[in-house]
């Protein structure tokens, strides 16, 4: 790990030595538009990718992510590691050592005391924290001196990187947010609109879902960074316009989250201004198939749970034909283009836990024929299979969307090749989220044969991740629906090998646990059809230097280096 | 006069009173959530406990008492503290937006500047454009003039805003690269290169809705017009021997003012409810697109206070068109 990002920094280094001049504010101003704009500045108040991006210009954590999913220290003076001591031989704690010397934007120096301080704020239990989850499991946080910090666990964690690491979880002023603790936090808007940080850049304006103003941080702790003496991050509008405004008019530099159809991007890209490149974090567009029977004849307690299984999907040999009859890379080119790769992995990065899953990536119709043939489903009169007195018809649903709609449309029409037959559902995005026990259209309660949607995991540690997936996250009415093994997969092999995992240490034998998890799902079961691995794609113009996208970090995590090129 | 005044405010309560309540119990039966759009990396648990901060869980008339109170007694409090330096609402929870957890007032506040600069503005030239047209064309009725300007106002009622504001958008911005395509709304005028710089951001959206304005309130206010010219009096005032300017401006203009005044009050309310569609093209990010993130968000209390603003608006507008109606024509006044 120490090796990596040593070599990570030395990586930065050499691309910065391509900077004529060093020097703070140089630059004038660099205009940022994310078409979805910030509603707030403080990350605990929000889970939504545009407001932890504009944050994270202002407010560091104690580490962050690099492209490659592995750590750098960021307020912290290295990464704590079992060898270095930091974190303890019984897995049950992490202490911290700080940067010294580091201040705060308003002069005032960091100590140990402001990141226990961010803790206790988090995890203040009136208060709501949106990221609360990345405290779960911790004890206590504790400031020993000033420039040691020490987090305790309630077990044994193998990793222990989740509180402070990231955007998600940066460290506030306990000056600034002493009397926003609890169900006081919502109300402190000036403090959640003007945090104080220690980042490259500080805040002057802010427009609530519209626009924000930064200029440099006069007590960076790098008296050469920023190049850029004001930052503008502009809302409004929609992806293309926010491409437009980069690629065609020249008047942005830099424009968050451009996802448009790869003819569109190749048309903007051919004025020569700037150019489009995606990130690859762990976003895979998959669907899962529901293992239990979500039958209307069944009582509304008992659809689609455990107790009843699927009459044709518990037949693996339809999910493998459903798996094999998909067109993978088809479906990439015409909804993402560069932006996305077909993979046939639910855990597709980092290396360590990517399989070498590549079977499903051919399509292969008379294969997928012959297995169905082979189970005993057979063509009726209209060319629909049928067993047993069961049809093979399915109900196929996502979210409202116009790629995921494309998606449905192809999927039906190779499936219908296969003879099956297939209805499909869209529902309105907010409602099949939405996470309402009282709906019957969430992705949760699954009132459906498959569904499609996209998920991913933060930070770079898949555990938690294939952890949703044991035989006790399946969501029913005894959790009001709250689960999210969503395919209702239960295998004692399964969980036997999830416990195993969080009481090993070893990245490398982590890394091979990790990848038999992920083909069990996958391969073997093909409870989760992956189809296509994505990148979240920005546009930036030829006149901006510096930018290194990282989808396992916010896509500003390296703010302070960009430049002005010539 | 005052008596009608007051006498239409009384009612104006009990029905903004029922609009409240329609809007709320509407907005209550709509589906969706507030932590909707959440990542789907947010635990179901932690979601529970910020649901539980935002307030959602209560029983719904409850909620509704409580936007009630924070509407009607909250923040005109907090208002007048501001304007008199008094702490009458100090340590009062305010309306707050879901989404920003910021106060929702001060939102629309924020707000409001660009939306009148640009929306405003556009209505205003609207009527500037449409009242010598509407003149103009019912002077000779199917002559060259009305014909012109009735294919204008045809072609620009029936070409949507998104429409000529993305060829706008493309001819000079793109192509031209005359004017931006992106409005600045931290822009301060302080000499004449920001004044400058604010007419021409101002340009593209003010010339897409002057358009429509325009079409559609010269074509309510050549009709007025034409009412009039049938009228006996403008027969009587024709065979009096007067000319026909004086016959337009002195008789049928007069006579169709009323009907004008109508027409213009009650367009009013749109100018606060901003121009969805402009708005978001250009980026103003004014009032109309704060409605439609606040409704994509399920922020209901913003979206509960913009719809209700706008209501209050419109039936405050109407009462203003009734009142001018009187002063105008004395036949209403003492009728």
């Amino acid at each position: 790990m120490r090796i990596k990002v040593l070599l990570m920094g030395a990586a930065c280094g050499a691309a910065m030595t391509g900077m004529a001049r060093a020097e703070r504010g140089v630059d004038g101003q660099v205009n940022v538009i994310m078409w979805q704009a910030p509603s707030t500045m403080n990350p605990y108040l929000s889970t939504g990718s545009k407001d932890i991006i504009a944050a994270s210009a202002v407010l560091e954590p104690l580490a962050v992510f690099v492209p490659d999913g592995a750590l750098a220290p960021r307020l912290a003076a290295e990464i704590p590691s079992v060898a270095n001591g930091g974190i303890a031989t019984d897995l049950r704690s992490v202490t911290w050592k700080l940067r010294p010397g580091l201040i705060w934007s308003d002069g005032s120096p960091v100590t140990a005391a402001d990141v226990a301080f961010t803790a206790a704020y988090c995890m203040d239990p009136a208060g709501g924290c949106a990221q609360l989850a990345k405290f779960d499991g911790i004890d206590k946080v504790e400031a020993l001196d000033p420039l040691t910090l020490r987090i305790s666990f309630a077990t044994p964690r193998p990793d222990p990187f989740s509180a402070f690491v990231g955007a998600q979880t940066p460290v506030l002023q306990q000056a600034q947010f002493r009397g926003c603790t609890g169900a006081a936090a919502p109300g402190c808007t000036q403090q959640n609109f003007q945090p104080i940080g220690t980042g490259p850049f500080r805040v002057t304006g802010f427009r609530t879902n519209d626009a924000v103003l930064l200029e440099a941080n006069p007590a960076y702790r790098d008296p050469d960074k920023p190049a850029f003496a004001t930052l503008v991050l502009k809302g409004g509008g929609d992806a293309a316009a926010a491409a437009r405004a980069v690629l065609e008019t020249g008047e942005y530099d830099y424009a968050w989250n451009t996802q448009l159809a790869p003819d569109v991007i190749a048309g903007m890209e051919a004025k020569g201004l700037g150019r489009v490149e995606a990130a690859f974090g762990s976003l895979v567009e998959l669907i899962h198939v529901n293992l239990s029977d979500p039958s209307p004849d069944l009582p509304e307690a008992e659809r689609s749970t455990l107790k009843h299984p699927h009459p044709i999907l518990s037949d693996p040999a339809v999910r493998r034909a459903l798996s094999l009859a998909i067109d993978r890379s088809l479906l990439t080119d015409i909804g993402y283009g560069p932006a996305g790769q077909p993979t046939c992995n639910l855990v597709p990065a980092p290396a360590a836990w990517a399989s070498d899953n590549t079977a499903c990536l051919t399509q292969d119709i008379a294969g997928a024929r012959a297995l169905l043939d082979g189970a005993g489903w057979v063509p009726g009169s209209d060319g629909i299979r049928e067993k047993d007195g069961h049809r093979l018809h399915l109900l196929f649903q996502t979210s409202v969307n116009a790629v995921r709609q494309d998606f449905q449309a192809l999927i039906k029409q190779w499936w219908q090749e296969i003879g099956v037959e297939t209805e499909l559902k869209s529902v309105d995005p907010s409602v099949f989220f939405g996470g309402d026990a009282g709906s019957p259209d969430t992705f949760q309660k699954f009132h459906a044969d498959l569904e499609m949607f996209a998920n991913n995991f933060e930070g770079s540690n898949p555990e938690p991740y294939l952890a949703r997936q044991g035989c006790d996250k399946v969501p029913g009415p005894d959790n009001q629906w709250q689960g999210e093994n969503i395919s209702r997969y239960c295998n004692p092999e399964y969980d036997r090998l999830l416990a195993e995992m969080s009481q090993t240490v070893d990245p490398a034998e982590r890394g091979a646990m990790g990848r038999r998890l992920n083909d069990m799902l996958t391969r073997d079961s093909d409870a989760i059809i992956p189809l296509v691995y994505r990148g979240t794609s920005s546009a930036y113009a030829n006149t901006l230097g510096g930018v290194v996208l990282n989808a396992w970090d916010s896509e500003l995590w390296n703010v302070a280096d960009w430049h002005r090129t010539r | 006069m005052l008596n009608l005044a007051l006498r239409r405010l009384a009612m104006a309560v009990p029905t903004l009173l029922c609009i409240s309540l329609v809007i709320f119990l509407l907005l209550e039966a709509a589906p969706g959530d507030p932590l909707g759009e959440m990542p789907l990396t947010v635990p179901p648990e932690v979601k529970e406990r910020m649901r539980a901060a935002l307030g959602v869980g209560e029983p719904w008339p409850l909620r509704y008492l409580l936007f009630l109170k924070q509407f009607f007694w909250v923040e005109p409090l907090h208002w007048l503290d501001r304007l008199l330096g008094t702490d009458f609402g100090a340590g009062q929870q305010r309306l707050i937006s879901y989404q920003s957890r910021a106060p929702v007032f001060d939102v629309i506040a924020e707000r409001l500047p660009q939306t009148l600069a640009v929306v405003g503005l556009s209505y205003l030239l609207g009527v500037l454009v449409a009242l010598p047209v509407a003149i103009l064309s019912a002077r000779h009725p199917q002559g060259w003039f009305d014909r012109i300007a009735g294919s204008l106002a045809m072609l620009g009622y029936s070409l949507p805003t998104f429409l000529t504001g993305l060829v706008l958008i493309w001819v000079l911005a793109i192509w031209l690269k005359w004017l931006p395509s992106v409005y600045d709304t931290t822009l301060r005028v302080t000499d004449w290169a920001s004044l400058l710089r604010q007419l021409r951001q101002m340009a593209m959206p003010v010339a897409v809705l002057t358009l429509y304005n325009a079409a559609q309130i010269s074509r309510y206010l050549r009709a007025a017009m034409l009412d009039n010219l049938r009228q006996d009096h403008v027969r009587t005032a024709r065979a009096k021997g007067l000319g026909e300017g004086a016959v337009l401006c002195r008789h049928v203009l007069r006579n169709s003012l009323s009907s004008m005044v109508t027409v213009i009050a009650l367009g009013l309310p749109t100018v606060f409810g901003g121009a969805i569609i402009t708005e978001q093209l250009f980026k103003v990010n004014g009032l109309g697109q704060l409605l439609i993130l606040a409704i994509n968000a399920h922020d209901l209390p913003m979206v509960m206070a913009l719809t209700f603003v706008f209501a209050l608006l419109i039936v405050l507008c109407t009462l203003l068109a009734d009142l001018l109606y009187g002063m105008l024509d004395p036949r209403i006044r003492h009728g």
